[in-house]
């Protein structure tokens, strides 16, 4: 079991108040990720459910029990840190060990598990060794054994993946991914990089200045963004905006509109506008143009045109996927 | 360090770093040969660099006559029992302002800085006084209190240093592992903190040894380290050159010894981490 | 690791040391600054009474006040002078490729371990003997009368038996820092032709101007203190003319049990001591931000 729920969560340090009033309910068995731009306080939040930081307000359940005040020892989760946080003195077999031994488990099953584990993660030939004496992705394999050969009611991860090479964390991302499916843990992973949320994520919790800004699975979040944050926070590349008024939809203060919905119309139709940049990946072509009073955007079509910078070109956007805000920024829902 | 460089100028170099650390190594050097040679044979004039007769009978002659080893143990145990009731109370305080600091740490470690910035003399009389009239004149005891006391912002500071080296996460690590804190400082902290715990003490250990302000004016023969003893030689001039050499010998080998294993961390613990 | 429970326990942890330190702080000051107003001797311990500030003006017009505080200024300025400009060549010499690096630096480390009384004793007879002194003969060697150290030159005498202790640890910080300067920053120096010279000018001095006045400031709070090499070798004489502050409020305490001029002494240590404290605790402090 790892249900956990926040409410009315609040953390301030000093004067500076860094999480403000979180809500949210994650389901037993999910794999949750926050994600944010630097410094919205993804790590504090997660390091509060974990117990190592006190909440200045609110409750923090864990399967129904409130854990405020409670040790992060007697919660019962277990933490990935960025930095791996190998226990430098011990050999992989005592890094792994090291949890059950504090549970005081009997000898034989301390080894039974952490063998397990080492097989699990391809770790059986290193388990003698320091964890200096491993590469970066053999360390993330401990740090990651570790966690899992406690069997917890949750595992918290804090940019477990930032410190490897991108090959390699293409590959780790679909190894946690796979595992915590096979373990069936809940999982709380916290990452600035929007495609490990997208990808591995059953549910996604955007942060912005210590607030959730929203809550849902990458596709909801792609498709309905609750505000204006969001919808330029989740897709690569960004949402373009461009001011109601212009667009010809003076009832709506922003208009939103993703670069892969913008198509290359007829002459006429569409808004108009010069090509600056045009980028050819083979596969798709980003267009970067300057469309006058509208402002600079971006469209991204699939396959390959042939444009060049200075061309005059006619952008239309899909009517079905255009976004609607208001002047506070709120999606306005028809 | 992996320049290039002539060989010419290695050679220069080897030869002025060699002259140097000699002349700079000599008076010790002096010192041993001295002692190894006969009271007449220290006295003359040429003096003899190494063809003299070589005896050993000064070294005998220290521990019947003066008690030598008396006052060996009791340099040892004032150096030894002030270093470790110094690394007993400073652990924990150090942990305390490494791991859990407050705004206030910064100021309470540059407080414990000043503290040892007095000068000893400022405070002879009082000492003195508080020493006489609770019997504590010549006595261990009281050494050990002075020594801890004097030495023990240095042993928090340096003992303070390493600790912050320690990553904060592998101790939290440790604490969602479900190790209590007690358990976190046995099997996490204290082992990573050993080159540190082994170098402060080390260190303490040569500064208490070599203290010589408060043993001459608190100790005069049964609580005497070997820095009186020394001392009590400065009196019967020029007899006992060899004697003196020997008693000196003995006093320093240990620390030098010491001294040289701890001397990458002694610029850290002298300087109050300043120069790394 | 900012729960409540930590900090409580780190509070109580810290506590006893903070404690200790205080009381050995306070206790004794507090007394200096009592008995430093009294007319008080222990050689008649029965009459003692207030007298203000008339100790500090005893203390601050005594002619030997003077002279002590002359004789501490030039020891201390003179060791520093010699520590630095002696020890920043040979830093700089044992940061060159040195066959033996490792045995030269033992070498210039030891005299730091001897302690005060042997190298104080050593350098007296051993060495400064006017006699039977291994500098006697070299002196013999060359052609010129032996000096007699102790008699003619006895503060320089003195002073060089502390620039020997405290050499090695000029040295050592010294060439500690040069280790950690930027090898990279030197060869771009290199690639942008300047020359030895103007490396050392421009980049090896600044780097070291931090090392050089830590190596200053702690020196000196240890060097206004010196004691034990006075008290074996000189014993503050002949007259006064190894007489530092140290030694004179030493004297005055337990030669000649005159307690109240005695503590108003160990005040104006104190504040002298402060002085250069200030400084120390501005450049550590400043380093613990970093
Ligand atoms: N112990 C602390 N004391 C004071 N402020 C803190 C503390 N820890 C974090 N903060 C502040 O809280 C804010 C959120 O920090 P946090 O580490 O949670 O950000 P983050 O979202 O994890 O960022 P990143 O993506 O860079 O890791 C930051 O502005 C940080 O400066
Ligand atoms: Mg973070």
């Amino acid at each position: 079991m790892g249900q956990i729920t926040l409410q009315g969560v609040r953390k301030s340090f000093g004067p500076v108040n860094i999480i403000k009033d979180a809500n949210l309910d994650i389901e037993n068995g999910s794999f949750v990720v926050f994600v944010g731009p630097s410094g919205c306080g993804k790590t504090t939040l997660l390091r509060l459910i974990a117990g190592l930081e006190d909440v200045t307000g609110g409750q923090i359940l864990i399967d129904g029990r409130n854990v405020v005040g409670v040790p992060p020892a007697k919660r019962g989760l277990s933490m990935v840190f960025q930095s791996y946080a190998l226990y430098p003195h011990m050999s992989v077999r005592g890094n792994i060990a090291f949890g059950l031994k504090m549970a005081g488990l009997p000898r034989s099953d301390i080894d039974r598990k952490v063998e397990a584990a080492a097989a699990t993660l391809n770790l059986t030939p290193y388990l003698d060794r320091k964890p200096r004496e491993l590469s970066g992705g053999q360390r993330q394999r401990v740090a990651i054994g570790r966690a899992i050969v406690r069997e917890p009611k949750a595992f918290l991860f804090d940019e477990p993946l930032s410190n490897l090479d991108a090959a390699l964390r293409v590959q780790m991302r679909m190894e946690v991914a796979k595992l915590q499916k096979q373990l069936a843990t809940t999982a709380i992973y916290v990452t600035h990089d929007q495609v490990e949320a997208m990808t591995m994520a059953d549910k996604i919790v955007v942060l912005n200045a210590g607030n959730i800004e929203q809550y849902g699975s990458p596709l909801e979040l792609y498709e309905r963004p609750a505000n204006l944050f969001v919808a330029g926070f989740i897709g690569s590349p960004k949402m373009n905006f461009v001011p109601g008024e212009v667009a010809g939809e003076p009832s709506v203060a922003t208009l939103g509109v993703r670069p892969e919905h913008l198509k290359i119309g007829k002459e006429g139709e569409g808004w108009p506008g010069t090509v600056s940049v045009a980028e050819h990946l083979g596969s798709d072509t980003f267009l970067y143009v300057d469309a006058g009073k509208l402002g600079l955007l971006t469209a991204r079509c699939i396959g390959e045109f042939n444009f060049k910078a200075g061309d005059r070109i006619w952008l239309s956007p899909d009517p079905a996927r255009l976004h609607r805000f208001d002047k506070d920024g709120v999606v306005i829902r028809t | 360090m992996a320049r290039k460089v002539t060989a010419r100028r290695v050679w220069v170099s080897t030869a002025a770093a060699w002259l140097f650390g000699f002349l700079i190594f000599l008076p010790i050097l002096w010192m041993v040969l001295t002692s190894f040679k006969t009271e007449l044979e220290a006295f003359s004039m040429p003096p003899k660099f190494l063809l003299f007769h070589w005896t050993t009978e000064n070294y005998a002659t220290v521990q019947e006559r003066s008690d030598y080893f008396h006052h060996a143990v009791n340099s040892l145990l004032i150096a030894g029992g002030s270093t470790l009731i110094a690394m007993i109370i400073a652990i924990p305080a150090a942990w305390s302002m490494a791991f859990a600091p407050t705004r206030r740490t910064k100021d309470i470690l540059l407080w414990m800085l000043s503290t040892k910035m007095m000068p000893s003399v400022g405070v002879l009389l009082p000492i003195y006084l508080i020493y006489r009239d609770f019997g504590l004149l010549d006595r261990r005891a009281g050494l050990v209190m002075i020594l801890c006391l004097g030495n023990l912002p240095i042993v928090i500071w340096m003992l303070f240093t390493y600790f912050k080296e320690i990553p904060k996460d592998i101790l939290e690590a440790a604490r969602m592992d479900g190790a209590t804190i007690g358990r976190e400082l046995v099997y996490v902290l204290t082992p990573m903190a050993i080159p540190g715990l082994a170098s402060t003490l080390l260190l303490n250990f040569i500064l208490a040894w070599n203290e010589a302000f408060w043993t001459l004016n608190l100790s005069t023969s049964d609580a005497a380290p070997l820095t009186v003893f020394i001392a009590s030689y400065s009196s019967p001039e020029g007899l006992f050159w060899a004697k003196l050499s020997a008693a000196s010998t003995l006093a320093i080998a240990p620390i030098i010894i010491l001294g040289w294993f701890t001397q990458r961390q002694l610029v850290r613990g002298l300087t109050f981490g300043a120069v790394k | 690791m900012a729960t409540q429970q930590t900090q409580v326990l780190g509070r109580a942890l810290l506590t006893p040391a903070v404690a200790l330190l205080f009381i050995w702080m306070i206790v004794p000051l507090a007394m200096t600054i009592y008995f430093s107003t009294l007319h008080y001797s222990l050689l008649d311990s029965e009459a003692w009474s207030f007298v203000g500030l008339e100790n500090f003006r005893y203390f601050l017009t005594d002619p030997a006040f003077l002279t002590a505080l002359r004789n501490t200024l030039v020891l201390v300025g003179s060791v520093l002078a010699i520590t630095i400009l002696l020890g920043t060549p040979l830093a700089l010499l044992l940061d060159q490729q040195v066959v033996g690096r490792s045995i030269i630096r033992l070498m210039v480390i030891a005299p730091f371990f001897v302690m005060p009384t042997v190298s104080a004793l050593v350098w007296k007879n051993l060495l400064m003997h006017p006699v039977s002194g291994l500098f006697a003969w070299v002196a013999t060697l060359v052609g010129t009368t032996p000096i007699d150290w102790f008699n003619d030159v006895p503060l320089f005498s003195v002073i060089l038996i502390v620039a020997w202790q405290w050499l090695p640890f000029a040295t050592l910080i010294l060439l500690t820092a040069l280790q950690s300067q930027d090898e990279e920053q030197k060869e771009a120096a290199e690639m942008d032709g300047a020359s030895a010279l103007s490396t050392f000018i421009y980049l090896t001095l600044p780097h070291l101007a931090r090392p050089i006045t830590v190596v200053i400031l702690i020196e000196t709070i240890f060097l206004l203190t010196v004691f034990a090499e006075i008290f074996v070798t000189t014993g503050g004489g002949p007259g006064l003319a190894t007489t530092n502050i140290a030694f004179l409020i030493y004297t005055q305490a337990l030669v000649q049990y005159d307690v109240g001029n005695a503590s108003a002494g160990g005040l104006v240590a104190v504040v002298i001591a402060n002085i250069v404290a200030f400084f120390l605790v501005r450049i550590v402090g400043r380093n613990l931000e970093a």
